[in-house]
């Protein structure tokens, strides 16, 4: 069995960040568990923190955009924060540009990026 | 593509199997790149190409193995990788490497992705097996 990638409650938000190299299966464990948890706890927005991961494949690439468009049908928003310069270039020049997901610098920014699209839909 | 197989006699060998072996594969390219000095992005590319090499020989060819080494030359240094795996072979390669098409529920970027990450890359496939090599250097 392969360790899972935890998905944390704050309020009416779920933050992912992920400490580890991702294998594949991680990867779609975390597709099925952010989507229950979402619907488990009402959350309104999505926060997954990559600053620790030194590639983004396009497996994990597909994720991302996957879990962002999963979230948004069931009424919540995604924003992907923490992307390193490196893992950005590389992933342009793969043929990635990740359309569909929000992307902030790092975690505050994506905190103050939620809370205003939030605020826009009240 | 130059024949760097004479490089392999001093490699580093992973047998992929599952996904946690394209983790290790992706680990020992890594290791190398960084011995050889390679500057950040270069690394990011490369092990992201090695990335979705090694999950493409499994996905698609079964599982094999990767194996990696490092090339001096005169004013440079880089890291040579091979993946052979013993699947079916890829029937058509020049479409194979087209963005965007896909024979499974990938997106299409795996081969003509990974082969833009690196600065030498070569393929060969029959019935017996696909071999993908790849070298990146360092600058």
């Amino acid at each position: 069995m392969t360790d899972r990638v935890p998905v944390l409650k704050i309020g009416e938000i779920l933050l992912v960040s992920i400490q580890v190299d991702l294998e594949d299966q991680m990867v779609m464990d975390l597709q099925d568990d952010l989507s229950n948890r979402i619907v488990a706890t009402g959350a309104k927005g999505v926060i997954i923190d990559i600053s620790a991961l030194e590639i983004v494949d396009s497996f994990v690439g597909r994720m991302l955009a996957t879990n962002a468009a999963i979230s948004r049908v069931l009424g919540a928003e995604t924003i992907v924060v923490g992307m390193r310069p490196a893992v950005a270039m590389t992933l342009v020049e793969l043929g990635l540009s990740l359309q569909g997901v929000r992307t902030a610098l790092n975690l505050e920014r994506g905190l103050k990026l939620l809370r205003r699209i939030s605020a826009g839909r009240a | 593509m130059r024949d760097y197989g004479a490089a392999l006699a001093s490699a580093d060998t992973v047998s992929v199997a599952d996904s946690s072996d394209v983790v290790s594969a992706r680990q020992m390219v890594r290791t190398l790149a960084q011995r050889s000095g390679m500057s950040l992005v270069h690394q990011t590319k490369l092990v992201t190409a090695a990335s979705e090499l090694g999950r493409n020989m499994l996905v698609y060819g079964g599982g094999g193995v990767v194996r990696a080494a490092t090339i001096t030359e005169a004013e440079r240094c880089g890291v040579y990788v091979e993946f052979e795996d013993r699947g079916p072979g890829i029937a058509d390669i020049e479409l194979a490497l087209t963005d965007g098409w896909t024979s499974g529920s990938g997106m299409g970027l795996g081969l003509s992705g990974a082969k833009r990450l690196v600065d030498e890359f070569d393929i060969s496939s029959g019935p017996d097996g696909t071999t993908v090599r790849i070298l990146k250097w360092g600058r």
